[in-house]
This record gives structure tokens, C-alpha cells and sequence, in this order.
């Protein structure tokens, strides 16, 4: 079914054009999903997806726009290998054994395109955030092949050359060849342990660009909103409540990214952020995934941060905040899972509702046992607690021990300032 | 008296050979593996791929761990050797995980034998070509 009948004026180019970057923008992930599995090799795959691009950019003005273009791009990608590899066994023998193997498999794949294409989407997602890569390969492959990022526009976000990173990538892929990781979705017993390491991917993501870990620069928006758009593909094609959790974690903390800095690119703490600067969809969408979560009561600790995070977007002013509310929250989220990070976490939350003292205890517990000894943030909420206090000296060296633990630097500069404003 | 003896390389000597010195160390191997089977003392064994394509697997206060590389702890002491059927990575790691050593702190590293028919026929190729007609 063609729209342009044989016979009929060409189309314009222009048209065309516009119709194959939208099928790209929109499409090109969910068809190179489903070419890895009919032809199960990643780099195959992916010229076979640029290989049927140029076919339809030459054939599509002649004969028309197809009514289904995504499974047009699949069968002729797919052919494209298979005939390329045809090619090549005149060199390689094997290659013809391949073939004949790969056209067997499916002998018409287009009838099962539309089926599982969601589950394509699922194998690509599960087979590049897999336990048996390295985390940095996980992260890489995962922006590259399934949202698409080129190795430049990753290698800039992470800081490093694209040479490192292309071959962190090649090496990923041999590795998934060598070792034959599968591509599938992991069986129910399996889907928990799985789940929770894509899950910690598109977290890592997230944070990479809220906060960088490094670098001039707070944020990097382009990866928070990478993460968040696989955040809301995960929670279509996986309607998990922790999937849900997590996008409306993401939601809630990107509400505040605005507020969270000045013009000039200083840190504000939540405490003294203008709270008319939050952006109000997030929160709403955000709000709404976190109550979704909660009531299926199979929720775990991307969801109790999700509603932690909403009881600040709810809260007209720091001071309005329910601080009890988020004292029993992070109760919750300890016993389901135990952290350092956490305990001071509710610590700060501890000292907002009984007190600077009472915070300020629990802290210096958690820091004499030695788990958050060199962790920066620790030392500067010590700090802070200790001003209140009007215990200065104290304060001063928390800020300043805080100040040697940091890369980051707005993070520095907000140290600096405090320490200033003390002494 | 049976003995498992398991060989270690560094991957950088090897990869530092030139394709010429590679072929060399493959025929001296291979002869020797030759000789040692036709005196009834080879009784099997397995190529590895290289280290990148290792996986261990273990437990972590009860949860099971599945990490890239191999294993590279100093403490735990090599206790025995298998060679394992499975469909594919995903198996292998279910199979192991299953193995009651793990239990007790044990790991596994699984790393995919190599494939070695057509490297062993090459040389075979080159080592009868030598044979017929000695330098």
C-alpha cells in the first residue's frame, strides 16, 4: 500500500525528506531494536539501519511514502545485510552459512514486527545496561544505542576524548559477542536484580547531568533530560512501580533545576531557593507517578525518595515543610536500604523538626563510626548544623575539611562563601 | 595421579608478538600438545578467550553479584575447574550462581572457551608444508 501509486508524479524531495528525519527522530532506535535480534550482531545491525535509510531517501520519492514505515526500514534493512553478507561470502565461506541461517530464522519478519517490537525495545534496553559489563560501558551503550547520542556528544558529557569512548563501546560489543551475552528480557525470577540495574543506568545519567561530578559546570541538562525520556520509555514498555519511582524522582529534583543555582552559577541550598522558580508540570507529573507507585505497595527506595522529594515541592516555604513526614520516610527507606548516605540524609531531616542539636548528634555518629569520613557533603551539613549553633570555630573547620573533599566547582565557591560569611 | 594445570600469560606478550612470532608460538604449542596426547598424558583441556570477555559471579551479603573482568581477589585460593554446557552467557551465569560453593563465599569467573578449529588447521597446514620439506 502505497500512498504514491506507480504511474503517479513524483514526490518532492523535500516531502520526503521531512518525512524520513521524523520516522528517524522517532523510529530509528525501535528499528535498530528489532534488526539486533533478526540479524544478532549490534554493528550489522547498525549499518543495515543506515543502509535502509538510504534506500527509502532514493526510493520513497519514486514510489511512494509506505503505510508502515518502520516495518518497510526493518525488511529492507534486514535484506541489506543478508545480501551484503552474500557479497562477501565469496571471501569468507562462513559468511553464506549466516546468511542462509539468518533468512531461515524469520522467513517473514515483518508479520512479527509490530508484535514485539516492544519487547525488541525491552532486549536492546536489558542487554546494554547487562551485569556482566563494566558500569562506564553500560552508561555508554546504553546513551548510544538506545537513546541514540553520537560518541562525540557522550565523550563531551562524560568528560573524556571519544577515542576512550568509542572503544569503551567497541569493547562492550565484543564483549556481548564473545561471551554470547543474549539478547532478551530476563526471565520473572531474574527481572528484580535486572530491573534495578537498568534502573541504577538511567539514575547515574540523571545525576551525571544534575550535578556533575566534576568540571566548571553544575548541570548538564542534555543528560537529565536523555535520562528522564528513558525514565518514561522504560515505564511504557515495563510499567513497574520502582520504573515509576524513579521518573518521578527525576521529575521532582529536575523541577528545581533553575532554582537551584544563581545567574552566576552558584549553588542555592533548597532552604533558599525561590520556590516560584520550580517548575510547576514536573512536580504535578511528578506528584501524581508518586502516589501511582505508593499504592501498588510493591514499591522500594526509588519511590520513598520520589515521595520524600514531593513533600518539598508540596511545602510553600522551608519552613512550611513536614518535616516529620520526611523523618518517617527516611525511617523507611533505612530499613529497605541501609546507607550511610541516608542516615544523614534523615539526620538533617532530624535536625529541621527536633532541632540543630538533634541533628547534629546523629551526624557526628555516623561520622565517628567512619562510613562517611571523607564524603564532603557530611562535613559541610556538619557545618551547617554547627552554625546554627553559633559553634564557629567548629563550623569552620567542618567547612573547611568539607572544601578539601570537593572537585566541584560551584560546590567549592558555596564553601568558600559560607566560611567567609563566618569568619 | 591426575593434574590440573591451568596456564597463565600476560595478554600484553602476546600482543606484542608480530603475526609471524604469533604462528611460531602456536606451532611450538601445538606440537608440544601434540606430543604430550600421544604419550597418553594430555587428557583434555580448553582454550580461553581473552580476559575482557570474563564475568564473575559471587554473592555479596546475599545478593547475587554479577561483575565485568575476571576474578582478581588474592585471598580466596583456586579450588577446581569446570567445563560447563550452556545456551549463553545468561545460562552459565544461572548455572553457577545455582552452585553451592557460592554459598560459602565461593566465585566463579565464567569465561567462554575460544575456538580454536580453524587456528589448528592453519597450522597444521603449515606445520606438514615444514614437515615435507625440511630447511
Amino acid at each position: 500500500m502505497m500512498e504514491g501509486s506507480p504511474g503517479h508524479t513524483r514526490l518532492p524531495d523535500s516531502q520526503v525528506r521531512e518525512v524520513l528525519d521524523k520516522t528517524y527522530t522517532s523510529e530509528s532506535r525501535r528499528i535498530l531494536a528489532t534488526l539486533i535480534r533478526l540479524l544478532g550482531d549490534f554493528d550489522v545491525a547498525e549499518d543495515a539501519l543506515h543502509d535502509a535509510f538510504a534506500s527509502a531517501a532514493e526510493q520513497w520519492p519514486e514510489e511512494g511514502i509506505p503505510a508502515n514505515p518502520r516495518a518497510w526500514l526493518v525488511s529492507t534493512g534486514r535484506f541489506k545485510a543478508i545480501d551484503g553478507m552474500r557479497r562477501h561470502a565469496r571471501f569468507d565461506a562462513s559468511l553464506d552459512q549466516v546468511a542462509d541461517q539468518l533468512e531461515a530464522d524469520t522467513a517473514d519478519p515483518a508479520v512479527q514486527i509490530d508484535r514485539s517490537i516492544e519487547d525488541d525495545e525491552l532486549r536492546l534496553i536489558f542487554t546494554c545496561c547487562h551485569p556482566a559489563l563494566s558500569q562506564e560501558a553500560r552508561i555508554a551503550l546504553t546513551l548510544r544505542e538506545v537513546c541514540g547520542l553520537t560518541t562525540e556528544e557522550i565523550a563531551h558529557a562524560f568528560l573524556t576524548t571519544p577515542a576512550t569512548l568509542a572503544q569503551r563501546i567497541v569493547r562492550a560489543k565484543a564483549k556481548i559477542r564473545d561471551a554470547r551475552i543474549p539478547y532478551q528480557v530476563p526471565t520473572q525470577s531474574e527481572l528484580p536484580d535486572r530491573l534495578d540495574a537498568v534502573l541504577h543506568v538511567i539514575y547515574l545519567v540523571f545525576n551525571e547531568g544534575y550535578s556533575a561530578s566534576s568540571g566548571q559546570s553544575l548541570t548538564r541538562s542534555d543528560l537529565s533530560g536523555e535520562a528522564i525520556r528513558l525514565g518514561r520509555l522504560v515505564t511504557e514498555l515495563l510499567p513497574e512501580p520502582e520504573v515509576t519511582g524513579l521518573l518521578a524522582l527525576m521529575l521532582l529534583q529536575e523541577s528545581r533545576r533553575t532554582a537551584r543555582t544563581s545567574a552566576a552559577g552558584d549553588l542555592i541550598l533548597l532552604e533558599d531557593q525561590d520556590r516560584s522558580l520550580w517548575n510547576r508540570e514536573h512536580i504535578t507529573e511528578g506528584i501524581a507517578l508518586v502516589e501511582q507507585a505508593l499504592s501498588s505497595r510493591r514499591f522500594g527506595p526509588y519511590t520513598l525518595q520520589a515521595a520524600i522529594a514531593a513533600v518539598h515541592s508540596e511545602a510553600p516555604t522551608a519552613g512550611e515543610t513536614d518535616w516529620a513526614q520526611i523523618v518517617g520516610l527516611y525511617d523507611i527507606l533505612l530499613r529497605a536500604e541501609p546507607s550511610p548516605v541516608i542516615e544523614l540524609n534523615r539526620g538533617v531531616a532530624v535536625a529541621m523538626r527536633d532541632g540543630p542539636q538533634a541533628g547534629l548528634d546523629l551526624i557526628d555518629s555516623i561520622i565517628a563510626r567512619g562510613d562517611l569520613a571523607d564524603y564532603h557533603l557530611a562535613h559541610s551539613a556538619r557545618a551547617e548544623l554547627c552554625r546554627r549553633l553559633g559553634k564557629t570555630a567548629e563550623a569552620l573547620s567542618s567547612y573547611e575539611r568539607a572544601l578539601a573533599l570537593t572537585q566541584q566547582e560551584p560546590e567549592r565557591r558555596f564553601l568558600e562563601r559560607r566560611m567567609k560569611e563566618l569568619s | 595421579m591426575k593434574y590440573i594445570c591451568l596456564g597463565y600469560l600476560e595478554e600484553k606478550v602476546w600482543e606484542a608478538m608480530s603475526e609471524n612470532e604469533q604462528k611460531r608460538f602456536i606451532d611450538e604449542c601445538l606440537t608440544y600438545d601434540d606430543e604430550l596426547r600421544k604419550n597418553g598424558h594430555m587428557v583434555g583441556g580448553e582454550a580461553l578467550q581473552g580476559a575482557r570477555t570474563a564475568t564473575t559471579v559471587r554473592y555479596k551479603s546475599g545478593r547475587l553479584s554479577i561483575t565485568d573482568g575476571p576474578f582478581a581477589e588474592t585471598k580466596e585460593q583456586l579450588g577446581g575447574i569446570m567445563t560447563l554446557e550452556a545456551r549463553d552467557l545468561n545460562h552459565a551465569i544461572h548455572l553457577m550462581s545455582g552452585h553451592p560453593s557460592t554459598r560459602k563465599g565461593g566465585t566463579w569467573e565464567i569465561r567462554p572457551a575460544a575456538d580454536l578449529t580453524g587456528l589448528i588447521s592453519e597450522s597444521e597446514k603449515r606445520r606438514a608444508i615444514v614437515g615435507e620439506k625440511p630447511l
